[in-house]
Parts: structure tokens; sequence; C-alpha cells
């Protein structure tokens, strides 16, 4: 009997939690099903009679939320594919050669991940400022990518100290270059590697706000994260259509995340690494 | 076998993307130091006048600048313990083969990938005077008359501002002691029971002690994070009222962006780098002692 109870009571306590967990998300939902009227109204209601796609509609086409999700899924893919390729570079010269300057290079970069990146902003803003790039989607990847430089090849240069360097050797010996040896072994080699550094970069890269903040002020160049801050800002009572845009912006995230579970958690395991 | 020959090679990896390092994080960092003894402002981009040390005396002087500082060690003594405690319960509980624990992992785990922006717009509404919160207050339960202010009372407005952090970050301590306890012997508990301990008995005495070097590493992590707080209070505060509500990186983020007094927040972000920097310096020490 004492067993059921108390299993029943750590049911409900698990229950409770998962819903102030979920509760925001179904909150949010709710909202932005509803017709504008009933939004706008107060008392605010959590259930309307009749559910709409209005708000949804609203955001997606007369509020550019399709060109903000454009925007930020090439943002995030350009700044994957820099991060991917610089960072394995990096990582595989620290792996695989000795040069002066190796220890104090190294040093540097691991040096870096202790300076909080926004304390950065002001002289990334000017030098953006100086290369014209402010207002670009080019001055907002830069950063980014320069920024997860260092964690990334930290991760990578610790997978490839792992693969065995028999291969180096036999690699070497058949005459294949290093170039060969990065391109064709190292790197196939790493995607389990990969995986956890993506998906990190990823969750950052897609919700960053205060650089896009700082950097983007044509509103067709807006990522999400500031659309939705901005807009909050501009029609503080729609609510519904707030709400449907969020919608747009963590959907895609929480699907992946469904999907890939067991590697969103390594991802995360790998960013406690960093902050 | 290492050969000399491959140095030139080792310099054709690592130039492009250290260089590429340098340019955009390393020079920065020099950069923001000098600008920081100048009264740099967006109109003398290139004839910023030095000061010496006239930004730093002003920071010491600044009342904000303390309320600043106050304000995020509020939130971090109310956000870094409530994560831990919440978090921990989770892992505890969830750390069994009891039905639905996955899906229960699922769930808790959302809010860590939910986007500050979404969770901070979320709170503003519930909080804000004519939001959810005051609605079921006072019109649902009739408990209070006049709607709380709740976002434009500073002190109410950091606790909302805490419990956006816990809801936010509790799912990752969830994760991380969930790690920890997998090395936690199940049948030490066994053994504790048959003794006749009871459940917060092997809690405090097997448990704890079993991650203790977890629970340092969550605590510096989330010690860390309170310092760094800023989306969420630039979204739902945005400082106001009166500047009552502004945390370290807001501040200096007004000041840059809103005052363009670029020098003085300079000064600032460099004084608000230390904390931060000593921090993380500490962590990795610490990661590195014990291996993880």
């Amino acid at each position: 009997m004492r067993r059921i109870a108390i299993h029943t009571a750590m049911y409900v306590l698990l229950a409770v939690g998962a819903l102030i967990s979920l509760y925001p998300l179904l909150f949010m939902l709710s909202t932005s099903l509803q017709p504008m009227t009933v939004v706008f109204e107060y008392p605010p209601k959590l259930f309307a009679g009749a559910l709409t796609w209005d708000n949804f509609e609203a955001a997606w086409a007369s509020r550019d939320f399709s060109l903000y999700l454009v925007n930020s899924l090439f943002v995030t893919a350009a700044s994957l594919f820099i991060i991917a390729l610089l960072s394995s570079l990096l990582a595989f010269a620290y792996s695989r050669f000795e040069f002066a300057g190796k220890r104090a290079s190294f040093a540097v970069l691991l040096g870096s991940l202790v300076i909080p990146g926004l304390t950065l902003v002001i002289p990334q803003f000017v030098m953006m400022h100086q290369l014209g790039l402010d207002d670009t989607f080019a001055g907002l990847i830069t950063v980014y990518a320069a920024g997860a430089i260092p964690f990334t090849t930290f991760l990578l240069k610790g997978f490839f100290d792992s693969i065995s360097r028999e291969i180096d050797e036999s690699i070497a010996i058949d005459g294949g270059s290093s170039w060969t040896m990065y391109w064709r072994m190292v790197l196939p080699l790493s995607k389990p590697a990969f995986v956890p550094a993506i998906i990190f970069n990823v969750l950052s890269i897609w919700e960053e706000f205060p650089w896009a903040l700082t950097i983007i002020s044509d509103p067709a160049k807006r990522t999400l994260p500031i659309a939705l801050a901005n807009f909050q800002g501009q029609y503080t009572t729609q609510w519904g259509v707030v709400f449907a845009g969020s919608l747009i912006a963590v959907v895609p995230i929480i699907a992946v995340f469904l999907l890939l579970q067991r590697f969103f958690v390594q991802g995360i395991m790998a960013g406690a690494v960093k902050g | 076998m290492r050969r000399r020959t491959f140095n030139l090679e080792a310099y054709l990896f690592v130039a492009p993307p250290f260089a590429f390092f340098v340019l955009f994080i390393v020079y920065p960092l020099v950069r923001n130091a000098l600008y920081s003894f100048t009264d740099f402002r967006l109109t003398n981009l290139h004839a910023a006048p030095f000061v010496g040390l006239d930004n730093y005396v002003r920071v010491l002087e600044d009342p904000v600048f303390w309320i600043s500082i106050r304000n995020v060690l509020i939130y971090g003594a109310i956000s870094v313990p409530g994560q831990i405690a919440i978090g921990f319960a989770i892992a505890f509980v969830l750390d069994r083969r009891i039905a639905g624990v996955r899906l229960f992992r699922t769930l808790y785990f959302i809010p860590v990938i939910t986007s500050w922006v979404v969770a901070s717009l979320i709170f503003k509404f519930i909080f804000t005077d004519r939001g959810l919160l005051n609605y079921v207050l006072s019109d649902v339960l009739h408990l209070t008359g006049e709607p709380i202010s709740w976002l434009s009372t500073p002190l109410y407005a950091m606790i909302v501002l805490s419990l956006l952090g816990i809801w936010k970050g509790t799912g990752w301590v969830m994760v991380m002691y969930l790690a920890a306890l997998q090395n936690v012997p199940k049948d030490l508990y066994e053994a504790a029971a048959m003794d006749g301990a009871t459940v917060p008995q092997s809690v405090r005495y097997i448990t704890l002690p079993a991650v203790r070097e977890m629970t340092g590493f969550v605590q510096i992590m989330l010690i860390i994070g309170a310092f760094n707080v800023f989306t969420s209070v630039y979204l739902v505060t945005d400082g106001g009222p009166l500047n009552q509500t502004e945390v370290m990186l807001t501040w200096m983020y007004r000041q840059a962006f809103g005052h363009y007094d670029l020098g003085y927040a300079s000064a600032l972000s460099f004084l608000f780098a230390i904390p931060i920097g000593l921090l993380t310096w500490v962590r990795f020490r610490l990661t590195e002692r014990s291996g993880t």
C-alpha cells in the first residue's frame, strides 16, 4: 500500500513538473491559435471556442516570418560550414604536427574561452563598420564562426587524437600527403565527433540575439530572434502573432531534437566544457 | 616518428583558421582595452582623445554600475540554487527504471532548447501588468484587488527573471546529474535500506557525496551563466524602471548602443569580463583535475 502511495505521489509530482516545463509552449500554441480579437481581450482567455490559423498566416506572410526563417537557416548553415572547415584544419594540425608556436597558440585558443562573448561586442561592431560589413550576413557569420572556432577545435582535437597513428604511417608509406590524411582519413572517421559539435553550435547560433541585434538594422536581413524581439516592441498587443512567430522559430529545433535526442544530450554535455 | 619537413605543411593547416580567429577575437580584445582609456564615441572613430583612467573612475562613481552588480548577485542567489535543487531532485527520481522515464526526460529538456528570446516573450506575457498571472490572481482567485506590478517593482522583477532562469536551465542540470548518477552503484541504496536508512538519509549520505564533483562543476557553470545574463533582462524589463533592474551586460550594452558612449562601455565590459573570466578559468582547472 505504502509503495503504491509513494509511487502515485511521485508520478503526480513528475507530471506537475512536466506541465510547468511544457506550459509556456502549450500556452503559446493556444494563444497563437485564437482569433486576434480574443487575444486583445482582457481578461485573457485560455481557450476560445474557435481556433484559427490567422495568426500563423499573418506571421508567415504579412509579417515576413518566412523570410526570417530563410535568413536564420542561411546564417546558421553558412556559419556551420566555416566552423567545421576551419576548426577541423586547426584540430588536425594540433593533433598531428609538431611546429614552433604550437603550445603557445593552443594556449591562446583555449584562453580565449574565458572571454564572455558579449564583452567584445564594441570592438567587433567598430571593426565590422570599418570593413563595411555592418548590416550584412557576412558580418553576422564572421563573428559567429570566429567565436565558435576555439571550442570546436578543442572538441575535434580530442577525437582526432584518439584516431590511431598507425594509419598515418601507412598512408605516408603509400606516398599520401597530409592533406590526404586529413581529407580521406581523419574527416570521414570523425563523424561521431562532428555531430555533437554541430548540434552545440546550431543551438547557440540559431537563437543568438545580442550580436544580431547589434549589427543588423535592415528589416529584410533579420534573423528569427531579432525579428521576434522587434516585433514584440512594435506591436506589443498582437500576442497571437508574436507567439505564432515564436513557434515558427522554436518548432524546427524541437522537431530535430525529438528525432536526434541522443546526439542532443551529447552536444549539450560537450557544450558543458564551454558554457 | 614526426619529421621536421612536416613543418611548412603544419603552418599551411594552422595559418588560415588561426589568423581568422586572431583577427576577430584576439585583436578586438586588444582594441577593447585601448578604447577603455579614450573618450571614444561613434562620432570620433579615428580621433578619440586619450583620457587615462577617467572611464574607470566614472564606473566606480556610477550608481547603476553598483545596481547592476547587486542585481546579478540577486539573480545568481535565486537561480543557481533553484536550478541545482530542482534539477537534482528530478534527476534523482528519473534515475531508475520506472515507466515513462524517457518521456519525462524529454519533456524536462524542452525548455533548454527553447530559445531565450521566445522564453522571455512568454514570461513577459505572463507577468506583465495586464497579463495572465494578474488575471488569475485578481479575477479568478480574487486574491488581489489591484494588479501587482511584477515587472516594474525591481525586486519582483528580479525574482521573475530568476524564475525564467530556473525554468530554462533546470533541464540542463538534470541531464548533468543523470550522467553523474549512472556511476552511483544501486546496491548501495539497497544495503542502506536494509540497514533501515530512510530515503532522505541515503540521499544525504550516499547520493550527494557521490555526485559532489558534478555539483561543483554545475555550480560554477551556472554562476558563469548568471553573470552572462542578458537577453532575458533586455527583453522582459529592459533594465527598467529607471535602470533599477539593469544587470552588468545590459548596462554595458545600453552605454554602448543606447548612449553611444563606447569608451565608457569598454571600461565597463573590461570590468565585467574579469569576474566571468576568472570563474571560467577556475572551472577549467576543476575539469582538468577531475578529467571530465
